[in-house]
């Protein structure tokens, strides 16, 4: 029974994870950018999501309404402003320049914020939970849970079935023909990345509600997202669902067997996947 | 001879330090059809990326409706109503057939050709139009390549090398086909290797020469032994 458990908090844990990938696979796969401060957005979201609350007293999850749509707007400028001048066919400039992104985000965050760990609270969702057959599951996780699951398949459905992700498709494929297209490929990867930040935004939140962060979290967030989006398989989202999930698994089983072993059983499960399959469980396919 | 709608005046373009067109003067009128031939590397390809934009020119380098596109962005030039069927067709490889075409029409310019039409000149195309692009044999992607530019309603359209790589009955088909799609008013620019097919179509021709234009004449009455001392530069 306790397996069990480990096994479903482990299921659910992989939701928040696949939020954390979702954003990474989508930029690195519309434009070939590895995003390096992409845990310190994360993290900036959350402390956007504190901000909101303490200052309007919202709840952490309607204050979603307004965190997302201003880190979708961030993405945007962030992007028009700063990354695209960073793209060509190196692939070093955009590492380098969003490590820089990174250093400064926690820098600025440790100023305004300070070092202490914050959390955002919602009394009521964070203890509610509910009887799932032999075991009890929490609320919040179910619910993280489902939104990464809706999150994700909005996401799949904007690139199959919407202008804007055939758009996204054609710029992937060939820049220079979308271009011919009358795409204009600045402003086609700014709305790239404010899609992504937008679903950062909802990953900030919701690890925030879970777990307390600090300026520092950003590159924790990172490496987990970024082992889901590989062990799924590039391009795939779907995919990097099922990778949030093996990599939340693979945490809660090995922190059931040693509770120091969390994260490490997680990057181990990684590599060996990696090892055995280096494109990943599921990779690109489409529709 | 009507007013140009499309004129180049000394136009050069480089790859970083090295410069593959030098000072080409070329005009196309309303509606005419124009044939550009020249040997492998001559700067043909040079030549249609720098009109579409996807190299930047200096500016006065060219005219399109007596506006200059020399700096302009190739998805601003796609707005003004120009088009091109590129080199290898290049069609998107994560796109279906129909979508292939549908992008073609993101500029959303107005005009006789829609995906009906496009369906309805390459019927083939209809039948399969949910398979991805990949999937489809080289004369049908030049088919969707040929749709995907006609989408845009240009008003002048590029085709780079469209016979490059197909079978000699399916090139006919193509060559077959153009009439009905350059006939209402459209002025064309056709890259070709092939010469006789180049002058079949045209009206007039220009060869081009290590990027320098080496002959430009009427193509019912230029010589043929200028032809080849302009493509080949033997004296
Ligand atoms: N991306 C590039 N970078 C550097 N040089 C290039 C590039 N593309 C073409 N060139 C050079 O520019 C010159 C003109 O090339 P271009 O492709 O325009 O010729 P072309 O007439 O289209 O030839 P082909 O008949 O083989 O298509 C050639 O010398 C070629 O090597
Ligand atoms: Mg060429």
């Amino acid at each position: 029974m306790e397996w069990l458990n480990a096994l479903v908090q482990g299921t659910l844990l992989g939701g928040l994870y696949a939020l954390f990938a979702a954003g990474l696979s989508l930029i690195f796969g519309v434009m070939r950018l590895v995003n390096i401060a992409h845990g310190d957005l994360i993290v900036l979201a959350a402390y956007l999501g504190l901000t909101v609350t303490s200052a309007i007293g919202l709840h952490p999850v309607v204050a979603m309404v307004l965190v997302v749509p201003a880190m979708a707007m961030i993405g945007y400028a962030l992007q028009r402003g700063l990354l695209n001048q960073t793209l060509g066919d190196d692939l070093l400039p955009p590492l380098l320049v969003t490590f820089g992104l990174s250093v400064i985000l926690q820098n600025g965050l440790l100023e305004v914020y300070s070092a202490d760990p914050q959390k955002l609270s919602a009394p009521v969702l964070e203890t509610a939970s509910l009887p799932l057959g032999p075991i009890t599951v929490g609320v919040l996780p179910v619910l993280t849970f489902a939104i990464a699951v809706a999150v994700i398949w909005g996401l799949q459905w904007t690139f199959y079935k919407t202008a804007l992700g055939r758009a996204f498709r054609a710029v992937s494929d060939n820049q220079d023909i979308a271009q011919l297209m009358g795409l204009n490929k600045r402003h086609i990867f700014g709305l790239a990345m404010a899609l992504a930040l937008a679903v950062t935004a909802v990953a900030g939140i919701l690890l925030g509600l879970r777990t307390s962060f600090d300026p520092a979290s950003g590159g924790g967030r990172l490496i987990f997202g970024f082992e889901a989006v590989i062990i799924g398989g590039l391009g795939n989202l779907w995919g990097t669902l099922a990778g949030g999930v093996i990599l939340g698994v693979a945490q809660t089983i090995g922190a059931k067997i040693d509770p120091g072993w969390q994260v490490l059983s997680g990057h181990i499960a990684f590599l060996v996947i990696l090892a055995i399959r280096p494109q990943g469980l599921f990779p690109r396919m489409s529709g | 001879m009507p007013e140009p709608i499309l004129q180049m005046t000394g136009l050069n373009a480089h790859y970083g330090d090295f410069q593959a067109l030098y000072g080409v003067d070329m005009h196309v009128g309303g509606g005419e059809v124009l044939a550009i031939i020249g040997a492998n590397g001559a700067g043909k390809t040079t030549l249609m990326r720098s009109i579409t934009g996807l190299i930047t020119n200096g500016p006065g380098q060219i005219q399109f409706k007596g506006r200059d596109i020399g700096g302009l962005r190739g998805d601003q030039v796609a707005e003004t109503g120009l088009a091109m069927v590129p080199e290898g067709r290049q069609l998107f490889a994560s796109l279906t057939v129909e979508e292939n075409l549908l992008i073609g029409a993101q500029t959303g310019r107005k005009g006789p050709w829609s995906l009906g039409a496009v369906f309805k000149l390459f019927p083939i195309l209809k039948e399969r139009r949910a398979v991805p692009s990949t999937a489809l044999s080289g004369g049908q992607q030049q088919m969707v390549a040929i749709g995907r530019a006609l989408m845009s309603n240009p008003e002048l359209i590029l085709f780079d090398e469209i016979s490059l790589g197909l079978a000699p009955i399916i090139i006919k088909d193509i060559y077959d086909a153009l009439p009905g799609i350059i006939g209402d008013g459209m002025s064309a620019i056709i890259v070709e290797q092939d010469i006789s097919k180049a002058l079949s179509v045209s009206s007039r021709v220009y060869c081009l020469q290590e990027g320098r234009v080496s002959l430009e004449g009427a193509s019912d009455t230029v010589p043929r032994e200028d032809i080849s001392r302009a493509y080949f530069g033997i004296e």
